[in-house]
């Protein structure tokens, strides 16, 4: 987890100087802002990560000596098939759309963004590890 | 012997067969990452085709001055350009590296049963598939397709200029194949950082996951702005909003800042997975552990890094940027890339080099980006690119940028993991057919342009003053071209080929060294049943040759890699 949050960390640092030295040397807003969007999305996740890279510790897969048998267990659950997918992508596609080839078509692309909202919470409710 | 153990047979019982929808239900409700990334690839292949007809339409215009073959207006001309463009670099070389080779290999590499988020991955897919359905649409507006180029500078794009829903469905497509590249994204970060296996640690992993690690990140980076500045650019066409416009007290020239923030760093989420692919063939094919595989690592971390710091050196000549900061940020890229070029041949030194196909695709792909990448240290000089700006000049740099990694590293990783996506082999000799004819048509097509841009030739013109003698530089390049699109006949005949007469390739037909190779092929439902010990970071190559294993080839240092090794290797992993 350390590396992962160093990795991280790493981002902002670098863009945190880049931005800096832009902004003295340049004097523009826009790219400013987009740098220090950018060293925040390295901070944001990079700072919570190292917090937590001192409170556990080090997962299997962060330490060089690990055994598989170490691993074993529930990893996680993955569905088999889903169709809510397909179904709320349609419904982004007819919402989409509907800037071009007249308004009413969100009417169709919120009803199926909607059921796939309620089907997929609905699917994993029921479903455990798979 | 290294101990081979169950993994997480709680999370998947081998014996237990995956009972799902078949056909086209499959198709439309699949969360495997396997399958999903067969649809990827199916799809973005499906657009390189279309942009390589585009192309060659393109190139056929251009081979008389006045336009002779095809005779196509400038509207069409324009479009057909915009297109081939768009397509190729929105919905071919992103998609078919971090949807489609990223999303098959990246679990396997790791270890992991699937993507971190199956569901959100199969979402990334539809709206990949969307946004490719509405781009096309736009030849079936009225008013034609976009007609602005790739990158759709405002104002060219306002609805003064550019009327029409042709512009719009383009700008949608862009959104939609944002998200879906966002989504990929962050399960791409998700399933590196919490699905790999036991004893795989960050500096074992893979230098292709690394490359989509840090791609993953990169385009988290970029494609939110480039969906932020394709909103505003539609409320600037039809709610009124003046961001780009001079009228209205708007900046024209923000668009532009914003798109090359996107689109810089684009460049290199097309490229820094196509290095990847190139760091995984080039050892397995020269019988040697990467030479230098931190340096690998932390090269390509720079260059993610370097190319965000970028993005105004496609606007030297707007007069508004910083000159020396871009063009000194611009100029250091060269710094890793020569690192990566000094590793790839460092790994090839003294090696066993077997010149199969994915190897022969491999040295074509450093020779391509290597002229690729010398033209582009030039542009990076201020003063040459304010002589050679919009020339073609720039279109055969990019495009020798572009083909060397997309296309070259792109088809060196379709003929290498074929034989696990599908458990069929190829067949050598036509892939050498279809890389010659490639390689050969690939330098007679672009360096004509060169010079071309060098007599001062711009580029997106449909036609030219026959007085100035660009004609059969042009003709020659059209040829070239014809050589490349006839090359990928070969391949078609191939996977033909493969299907009708399969040749059974077995679980690691090239030796491999990665986890991939360790699955069967193609892999069962959630890909393992079983993992390998991982004592350094090629595992699968370990297990295969137990003797090998006191060559120091781990990468954390070299005593204490010895050691580890030794240690598990000789205790059926009880080294705890």
């Amino acid at each position: 987890m350390r590396i992962e949050a160093l990795f991280l960390i790493g981002i902002a640092v670098f863009f945190g100087l880049v931005g800096t030295v832009y902004w003295f040397w340049a004097y523009e807003q826009g790219g400013t802002m987009m740098l220090a969007g950018t060293t925040l999305l390295g901070l944001l996740p990079g700072s919570y990560y190292l917090w937590w890279s001192y409170r556990m510790k080090p997962r299997p897969e962060d330490r060089d000596d690990a055994t598989i048998e170490e691993g074993s267990g529930v990893i996680g659950s993955f569905p088999n098939s889903s169709v809510w997918p397909f179904v709320l992508g349609m419904g982004l596609f007819l919402i989409v759309l509907a800037a071009v080839f007249g308004i009413w078509l969100l009417a169709p692309g919120f009803a199926l963004v909607i059921s796939a909202g309620i089907g997929v919470t609905v699917e994993s409710r029921r479903g455990g590890t798979v | 012997m290294t101990v081979l153990a169950e993994r997480g047979h709680v999370v998947h019982d081998p014996h237990e067969h995956h009972e799902g929808p078949t056909g086209i239900l499959k198709w439309m409700t699949s969360t495997d990452h396997k399958v999903i990334g067969m649809n990827y690839m199916y799809t973005s292949l499906i657009m390189f085709l279309l942009a390589g007809l585009m192309a060659l339409a393109i190139r056929l215009q251009l081979t008389s001055a006045t336009g002779g073959l095809v005779h196509l207006s400038n509207q069409q001309f324009d479009e057909l350009f915009t297109m081939h463009g768009s397509l190729m670099l929105y919905l071919f070389a992103g998609p078919f590296a971090f949807g489609g080779l990223a999303n098959f290999v990246v679990p396997l590499q790791v270890g992991a049963p699937d993507m971190a988020f199956p569901r959100l991955n199969a979402l990334s897919y539809w709206l990949y598939l969307s946004g490719s359905i509405t781009m096309m649409l736009g030849f079936l507006a009225s008013g034609g397709a976009a007609a602005f180029g790739w990158v759709g500078y405002a104002p060219l794009s306002e609805a003064t200029f550019s009327p029409g829903s042709g512009p719009d469905l383009w700008i949608l497509a862009i959104a939609l194949t944002g998200f879906s590249a966002i989504f990929t994204g962050v399960n791409l970060v998700t399933t590196i950082f919490y699905l790999r296996a036991p004893g795989l640690t960050m500096f074992r992993l893979p230098l292709f996951t690394w490359a989509m690690l840090v791609t993953a990140i990169l385009i988290l980076i970029a494609f939110p702005i480039l969906t932020a500045a394709m909103v505003m650019l539609f409320a600037d066409r039809h709610f009124g909003t003046h961001i780009y416009t001079v009228a209205g007290g708007g900046v024209p020239v923000l668009y532009q800042n914003l798109f090359w923030f996107f689109g810089h760093p684009e460049v290199y989420i097309l490229a820094l997975p196509y290095f990847g692919i190139v760091s995984e063939i080039i050892p397995v094919f020269s019988r040697k552990p990467m030479f230098g595989y931190k340096g690998m690592i932390f090269a390509t971390m720079a260059i993610a890094a370097l190319s965000t710091g970028v993005w105004a050196h496609h606007m030297f000549t707007t007069g508004t940027v910083l000159l020396p900061f871009f063009a000194l940020l611009s100029l250091l890229i060269a710094v890793p890339t020569g690192i990566k070029f000094f590793n790839w041949i460092g790994t090839m030194w003294r090696g066993q080099i077997s010149f199969d196909v994915p190897m022969l695709f491999c040295i074509g792909f450093l020779f391509a980006f290597l002229m690729g990448g010398l033209t582009g240290i030039m542009l990076a000089a201020p003063p040459i690119d304010f002589a050679t700006h919009d020339t073609y000049f720039v279109v055969a740099h990019f495009h020798q940028v572009l083909f060397g990694t997309a296309v070259f590293a792109g088809f060196a990783g379709l003929y290498y993991w074929y034989p696990k996506f599908t458990g069929r082999m190829l067949r050598e000799s036509l892939g050498k057919w279809h890389f010659w004819l490639m390689f050969i048509g690939f330098w007679v097509t672009f360096m004509p342009q060169y010079r071309l841009g060098l007599e001062g030739m711009p580029r997106r013109v449909a036609t030219y003053d026959p007085g100035l003698g660009w004609q059969l530089l042009n003709q020659i390049s059209t040829v070239g071209a014809f050589m490349i699109g006839i090359s990928f006949v070969f391949l078609l005949v191939n996977v033909w080929v493969s299907w009708r007469k399969p040749v059974a390739a077995g679980d690691n037909p090239w030796d491999g060294h990665t986890l991939e190779w360790f699955a069967t092929s193609p892999p069962v439902h959630h890909n393992f049943e079983r993992l390998p010990s991982v004592h350094s970071e090629r595992p699968t190559w370990d297990f295969h040759h137990p003797d090998a294993l006191a060559i120091v080839h781990n990468t954390n240092g070299n005593g204490k890699a010895r050691e580890s090794v030794g240690v598990g290797s000789g205790s059926d992993g009880g080294s705890e």
